[in-house]
């Protein structure tokens, strides 16, 4: 029961990083850069919060977190496809507008500075029961699928040898006749879909939206894209033991192991390795960031 | 003549997108004003009264500007160098807790004119520190800054609270004792009209910091390397330059201009390290340097600017929610970077169809 207890809870903090990661993998693979992450969870989990509130459905929710990340990933596809503005910079600018204007709404709607109403979530009246309240959230599903199957659409398909083409060697694939921003604009939206469902989980998982409510996840599932080298199946198990050591940490709270700040740090420690090469070098698609 | 053209062109292509983004930005502040009904007339002014109308008003700019014009300076002379130097939050937290640190182990009966200096220095030194692991790891294994640096950021964070939390916090708070040395002057001691606002003598180090950054990248040789490697880096080396020894340095530099910033909190508004003083300034010095266009002198208005919009917020606050103004912000970095690529190709065309009108004239004159 402590094992099942403990996959469980390992498996709910994983979803939204493993949904995030996903359009993170789908976003660096087409050249551009995933610093937006955390933003569109952001955009996601208002917006499901939104859906939800109105629609009084968590498909509402769902449907509302596709609407408010597919606005942000517009924003984030015109100034970096169409206006070939640097990638590091607009993914700064977009986790700011995110952050400030979700807290600007925040007010304007709900007339509150930290937290939506309670909004109808996935598993209704069982949501006591976290067994089963998981295996009746499609997201969680959706979640635990994404990231093998985007390896299945990037390696097996033709729309994912464009994708990958794209990413690594723009001038050869528009040679062959594959129209290079067009590609990245669907890997885009793919991306902005599966950051904002990962976000809307959370807050349909919480029954509510709260301000920052992603805390850092985006940078989390970022870590994940690469420390798993990009490549969907790694990065799913990189996501796994990232959220494996937090369920750890989280279970472990009272034995006072080691500092929580340090179980925190492990995700972006193992990035940083992993990227110097130590074990096993991390490289990026060659095409990242450049679009010109 | 044709230097003339150029430096025109060069002040268009700087100018015209932050005019552009500031443009968008009222027209979106506008919207977002009426959207919680309110006159976009009255908010503007009130925003303007609250910031630049007193001189509480404009201490608390100038307070914030300070801060803004380090991180900025960071970013710029990373972007000089070609790197993007995302960690100036984590480096800005850490030179904070240098300072902290060195002001709680100094003896209190150290004069100001010795304490001071010593705790700037170590401010910068820890910045610097924090700064010199990606630059370390990029130089050496090539790898990303961007993504290391931001990794940095929690990692830094994270060990800066445990640091605080675990071994040196107040009771029940998460900040550290009052420092006894060190402290800078607030400008209100010597100005009295400034009362009540956190200005402190920290903003005459960040204005000498930029005046540094600006002698140190155009008129030292270091600085021009620097600038070599940010602009053709294959060209640089070709040229004797040692191009992983200049990115390491710029990325120490940066780090250090970012720990700078941090002793306007502490040692100046303060007098004591807080948890999460940063509060994102640092993700502003990349607007900051942005704007400025990479160059000390114009990361100083930049930083005037964001400065103005951040206070401005907390002026129209009891009528419009205050994120209003980090919108506006965070539109004016979208809108920017959007419209430099653009802008730039837009001037550069234009300037060359004049020059190649020009050169088919030129050999005409010639011969007459």
């Amino acid at each position: 029961m402590m094992v099942l207890a403990f996959v469980l809870q390992a498996i709910r903090i994983a979803v939204p990083y493993l949904l995030a990661a996903a359009g993170g993998v789908m976003s660096e693979r087409v050249g551009i850069i995933a610093l937006g992450l955390e933003g569109l969870m952001l955009s996601g989990a208002f917006g499901a919060a939104l859906g939800s509130y109105y629609g009084n459905s968590p498909w509402a929710g769902l449907f509302g977190a596709l609407v408010a990340g597919g606005f942000v990933t517009s924003l984030l596809a015109i100034s970096t496809i169409r206006y070939r503005a640097n990638q590091v910079v607009v993914g700064v600018a977009i986790n700011l507008i995110v952050a400030a204007s979700t807290r600007y709404f925040l007010r304007l709607v709900f007339d509150s500075s930290s937290n939506s109403p309670r909004v109808p979530g996935f598993g209704g009246e069982n949501a006591g029961n976290a067994l089963l309240a998981s295996f009746v959230n499609p997201v969680v599903w959706i979640g635990l699928a994404a990231l093998p199957a985007l390896g299945w659409v990037l390696y097996r398909t033709p729309f994912g040898l464009r994708a990958r083409a794209v990413g690594e060697k723009p001038e050869a694939a528009a040679t062959l006749g594959v129209a290079v921003n067009p590609m990245r604009l669907k890997g885009l939206y793919i991306a902005g879909a599966l950051a904002s469902l990962g976000g809307a989980y959370l807050a349909l998982d919480q029954h509510q939206f709260t301000d920052g409510m992603t805390a850092g996840r985006g940078f989390i599932a970022l870590a994940a894209v690469i420390f798993g080298r990009w490549e969907p199946v790694r990065v799913a198990v990189a996501c796994l033991l990232f959220a494996g050591a937090e369920t750890l940490q989280i279970q472990l709270q009272g034995a006072q192991v080691v500092p929580s700040q340090f179980v925190e740090m492990i995700p972006y420690v193992l990035t940083i390795v992993a990227l110097a090469g130590v074990v096993g070098r991390s490289v990026a698609p060659a095409a990242l960031g450049k679009t010109d | 003549m044709s230097t003339g053209t150029l430096k025109s062109t060069r002040v268009w292509e700087a100018v015209l997108p932050a005019l552009v983004a500031l443009g968008l930005a009222a027209v979106l502040g506008d919207l977002l004003i009426l959207s919680f009904g309110e006159s976009p007339a009255a908010v503007w002014s009130l925003l303007v009264k609250g910031t630049w109308g007193n001189a509480y008003g404009v201490g608390q700019v100038l307070y914030k500007a300070t801060t803004l014009t380090c991180t900025g300076l960071a970013f710029a002379m990373a972007g000089r160098a070609g790197l993007f130097n995302v960690g100036a939050e984590g480096q800005l937290a850490a030179g904070g807790f240098g300072a902290a640190v060195m002001g709680l182990l100094l003896p209190s009966s150290l004069p100001a004119l010795l304490a001071v200096p010593v705790c700037l220095l170590a401010a910068m030194f820890v910045g610097g520190a924090v700064g010199a692991l990606p630059g370390a790891l990029r130089a050496r294994f090539g790898a990303s800054e961007v993504i290391v640096t931001i990794m940095l950021n929690f990692i830094v964070l994270a060990l800066l609270n445990w640091i605080v939390s675990a071994k040196l916090h107040l009771p029940e708070t998460l900040r550290t004792p009052d420092i006894a040395a060190g402290n800078v002057a607030r400008l209100a001691d010597v100005f009295a009209m400034f009362r009540g606002s956190a200005v402190n003598f920290t903003v005459l180090f960040a204005v000498a910091a930029a005046v540094a950054s600006w002698w140190y990248l155009f008129r030292t040789r270091s600085g021009y390397e620097l600038r070599a490697v940010g602009l053709q880096p294959d060209a640089a080396e070709y040229g004797g330059v040692k191009v992983p020894r200049v990115l390491l340095v710029s990325m120490v530099l940066s780090g250090a201009l970012a720990g700078l910033g941090g002793v306007n909190f502490v040692l100046g508004y303060k007098g004591y390290y807080e948890e999460g003083f940063a509060g994102g300034a640092g993700f502003l010095g990349i607007a900051v340097a942005l704007v400025g266009r990479n160059h000390p002198i114009g990361v100083l208005a930049s930083a005037l600017l964001f400065a103005t919009l951040s206070q401005g917020g907390l002026a129209v606050n009891a009528v419009v929610p205050k994120q209003l103004t980090d919108i506006l912000t965070a539109a004016v970095i979208l809108s920017v970077a959007t419209a430099v690529p653009e802008v730039q190709q837009q001037i550069r065309a234009a300037a060359a169809s004049v020059t190649a009108s020009l050169a088919r004239k030129q050999p005409q004159g010639g011969e007459s």
